[in-house]
């Protein structure tokens, strides 16, 4: 037994082992996520309404997700006629592969991470946008007339909200200096003042102005943008469009249809985890430091706090689709380029005279 | 012979298409069609098509004594009956000069304006719903549930109630219909104070409802627009005030109305309206006179020769029901002019050159029960 | 400026909605569980129609006048008597309701000559699904007997 646990912890057989871990692991977190995450959003929907959710297939209905992903799988896969088949077929491989992708340079712990890489944000906005051409792609392929013009609606809402969230975290970018997600974890290390969302105001540590007064705006926009750029409520009249006459998945039936669905809770999953790590402190504990000796024990303890930091988040984006009514197109996209864009300047402008001043002084 | 085709269609040579709103479709709140020619996302023109759900209630009118008509009249707008059956049986009073007793006369007034509440409850808890906010429509219900669990526990029906008699109602109320009644009118006030925090000052829906549809009040008269829609143009006509029925002269209520024209108007004409019926069911309440709830009514109703006519003021405006007698058992005519008839008629002129998103919270702003403009 | 004071209100009043929907999900359901849970029935429910229960035992109270016949909008009502046997009058030997046409106004019971009971009463049966047509046609006599059996 312990001979077999040699030869798989020696390079380069490790290298591989990991990759398979990582690989069967980010599956089954984005899979579980996608599914379970149907259930959150159905049972806090019922909540927020005051009505029990789903309750009958199961205990507390946990049951429902499998049973909705059977029902799926048992419809009949049809492509339209006309349609490019490759394409059809491809788009919702190509809308699931960006957030698995992304899974791979967030830390979900202290050595929790498959690929430390220096530019690590940067691969995850790159990966990103593949996210709006596939959409494009799913509808342009269905040969929908409808279904064209609900994509093009999702790409220019895309684009526009893209602008913003760079822009604000281009603002973060100059206060830690780094690219590398690992390194912005620990430099928010020391308990909840040392956030980000905290330290841009006043750096404990330091004992200057972090460099940002205004984080906490640029967390609202950050979240705004990630809400946009996931389709979801009050964001989502692209997609709701199919209340009136047909959405840009229309032609998806059975199991087409609900790899989109995954890959839009998937989506969720990392914005979300992306604002915990960004601002919020990523696995970092909310007072002082998890000190070294503990190990695993210390290392599943932040992951613990990494999940209760995305989980709340993700729990924000339940809450506020179940609150508000959808923002007609026009009112979306003169939010992102009269709004958020000015403001976000502003900031990044500020942020750097902040930045500055001690070297003028 | 050529058959004329009126109704537009699509062309592709000026890049338009044609597309049908319904039947079956969740926004329009009933089996309405609409055949919409569309440039792109904008309505070049809206024809609406009736006529799915009609149930030829006239005409049945014609088939029934004037007693076994009563039910018929719960169900032509099944979200305000109790305003329906008034009508009536008001128009059958009037004709045979019934008196009714003061008791049953209040209490018509406070069911009909309990039936009110429940009907706009409805009519707004769908239209934010169709906006895209599915939680209001559920907390409406809620509130909805109570009236229907007071007027159930008086006349035992919660939607097509039939309460009313030519001469009174079919019978009392009890002590618990009165002190329910009493505790309702200070809950639903608070009600609406959250309603109006969560729903109509959030920035969203005034987005959505500010500025789209304006309907002038030179265009409701045209098209014979009534109730809520005609005041949200900032006309201050209502039955109530204007035709006065029943015992509507001994209470004392605004009729809200709002000078834009717009949704948004419309949208607050209705909350206020919930606000003074309430007003009016508090003072009805504490002024109920005892006393009997039926008149005297003779056994076999034959009304003289003629023509009768009675109107109320319904939740969605105004309802006229001339009847035509012939001194026989059966009514010879039975005429209902509805409001959601002539309030649909604006939307052809109206969504001109709309979005249809924004076509759909116009529809919403109308509230429309399609079985009553097919009756 | 303005504008600047307009976004910030209506964030305000972005905040307003949430905290008043977080408020509810924190409130009880209001749904009662069915069938586990069962509302209370009041007493003037109109359920399908049923002959009431004579208080000294013995024949149903209905004189087969068809009144109630005559008085329903629908015509789901056919009722048939036979002259008693012991005194004058009629009863009622054959009362079906087809309840599939019945619209629960309340006008058959009203027309019922009968004191001071009326013969024919509202039940309080809400749940009568079934998936066939035989439900809807009811043979009142035959009820009333069972429940005369039931109740002795």
């Amino acid at each position: 037994m312990s001979a077999i646990f040699d030869y798989l912890t020696q390079e380069p057989v490790w290298f591989y082992v990991r990759l398979v871990l990582f690989l069967v692991g980010t599956l089954a977190f984005v899979g579980a996520n996608a599914a379970y995450l149907v259930w959150v959003e159905r049972k806090g929907a019922g909540r927020f309404q005051r009505r029990p959710g789903p309750d009958e297939a199961g205990p507390w209905g946990l049951l429902q997700p499998p049973a909705d992903g059977i029902k799926l799988m048992a419809k009949q896969v049809m492509t339209p006629p006309g349609a490019d088949a490759l394409l059809f077929r491809l788009a919702p491989a190509l809308v699931l592969m960006p957030p698995m992708m992304c899974l791979a340079v967030i830390p979900f712990g202290d050595k929790l991470l498959a690929c430390d890489l220096n530019i690590g944000l940067l691969l995850v906005f790159a990966f990103g946008s593949i996210n709006v051409m596939a959409l494009m792609l799913g509808g342009w392929a269905s040969r929908n007339k409808y279904a064209i013009i609900s994509a093009a609606r999702v790409v220019s809402q895309n684009v526009a909200y893209e602008i913003p969230m760079l822009l604000v975290v281009i603002t973060l970018l100059m206060i830690t200096g780094t690219m590398n997600l690992n390194e912005i974890i620990h430099q928010q290390a020391g308990g909840f003042w040392q956030w980000n969302i905290v330290r841009g105001i006043w750096d404990f540590q330091a004992g200057h102005i972090g460099g940002n007064i205004l984080v906490p705006v640029t967390f609202l926009i950050f979240y705004t943008c990630m809400l946009a750029e996931t389709n979801r409520a009050p964001f989502d009249m692209a997609e709701a469009e199919s209340e009136l006459v047909a959405g840009a998945f229309t032609e998806y039936a059975g199991m087409g249809f609900g790899v989109f669905f995954m890959a839009e809770y998937a989506n969720i999953v990392v914005g979300c985890a992306l604002a915990t790590l960004l601002f919020l402190g990523g696995w970092q504990s909310p007072i002082g430091t998890v000190p070294a000796e503990w190990g695993w024990w210390g290392t599943l303890l932040g992951t613990g706090f990494f999940f209760a930091k995305m989980y709340f988040l993700i729990f924000c984006v339940v809450w506020i689709r179940w609150t508000f009514p959808r923002t007609q197109f026009y009112n979306l996209l003169n939010l992102s380029w009269k709004i958020l864009i000015p403001v976000s300047l502003v900031t990044l402008l500020l942020t750097a005279g902040l930045l500055k001043l001690p070297n003028l002084f | 012979m050529k058959a004329l085709n009126l109704i537009p269609v699509g062309d592709p040579a000026d890049e338009t298409f044609t597309l049908n709103l319904g039947p079956q479709h969740p926004a329009t709140h009933g089996v309405l069609r609409v055949k919409l020619v569309m440039d792109g996302e904008y309505i070049t023109s809206a024809q609406p098509v009736i006529g799915y759900i009609h149930r030829m209630h006239e005409k049945m009118g014609e088939n029934r004594t004037w007693t076994q008509y009563l039910p018929n009249t719960s169900r032509v707008d099944y979200l305000s009956a109790m305003t329906y059956t008034h009508a009536f049986v008001g128009v059958v009073e009037r004709a045979l000069k019934i008196e009714v007793p003061q008791r049953a006369e209040y209490i018509r007034v406070i069911t009909s304006e309990l039936n009110r509440i429940a009907s706009h409850l409805v009519g707004w808890g769908a239209w934010v719903m169709d906006l895209g906010g599915f939680t209001p429509i559920l907390y409406a219900f809620d509130d909805r549930e109570k009236i229907l669990d007071l007027l159930e526990g008086i006349c035992g029906s919660r939607l097509t109630f039939c309460y009313y008699r030519f001469g009174g109602l079919c019978n009392d109320v009890d002590e618990a219909f009165v002190s329910g009644t009493k505790a309702f009118v200070p809950y639903m006030r608070e009600r609406m104070k959250m309603y109006k925090r969560l729903v109509t000052d959030n920035i969203i829906l005034r987005k959505r409802l500010e500025g789209i549809g304006p309907v002038s009040a030179e265009m409701c008269r045209r098209y014979g627009a009534c109730g809520p829609v005609l005041r949200g143009s900032g006309v201050a006509y209502d039955v109530r005030k204007a035709e006065p029925y029943s015992v509507y002269k001994d209470f004392d209520f605004d009729i809200p109305h709002y000078p834009q024209g717009d949704s948004m108007a419309r949208y607050l004409v209705r909350m206020d309206e919930i606000e003074q019926s309430l007003r009016i069911i508090e003072q009805a309440i504490a002024k109920l006179p005892d006393g009997p709830t039926m008149g005297k009514a003779p056994r076999i109703v034959k009304l003289p020769v003629g023509d009768f006519c009675y109107a109320t003021e319904c939740a969605r405006g105004r309802l006229l029901v001339r009847v035509t007698s012939d001194g026989k058992e059966n009514p010879y005519r039975v005429r209902l002019r509805t409001p959601c008839f002539t309030n649909l008629s604006l939307f052809e002129e109206a969504s001109k050159g709309m979005l249809l998103a924004d076509a759909i919270a116009f529809m919403g702003s109308l509230d429309l029960v399609i079985p009553d403009i097919d009756r | 400026m303005k504008t600047f004071w307009e976004v910030l209100l209506g964030l305000k009043s972005l905040f307003t909605g949430l905290s008043i929907t977080i408020r509810e999900f924190f409130k009880p359901t209001i749904t009662t569980h069915y069938p586990r849970q069962t509302e209370t029935i009041p007493a003037r429910f109109r359920g399908h129609i049923q002959l009431t229960q004579n208080p000294d035992g013995g024949a149903s109270l209905c004189i087969a006048c068809k009144s109630c016949e005559r008085a329903c909008p629908s015509a789901c009502i056919i009722v048939e008597g036979v002259k008693k046997t012991d005194g004058p009058g009629k009863t009622v030997s054959e009362f079906r309701l087809d309840f599939g046409t019945c619209s629960l106004c309340g006008l058959c019971i009203e027309a019922c000559p009968v004191k001071p009971v009326k013969a024919i009463e509202f039940t309080q049966r809400y749940n009568l699904a079934s998936t066939t047509n035989d439900y809807a046609d009811m043979d009142l006599v035959q009820r009333y007997k069972d429940l005369q059996a039931k109740k002795s």
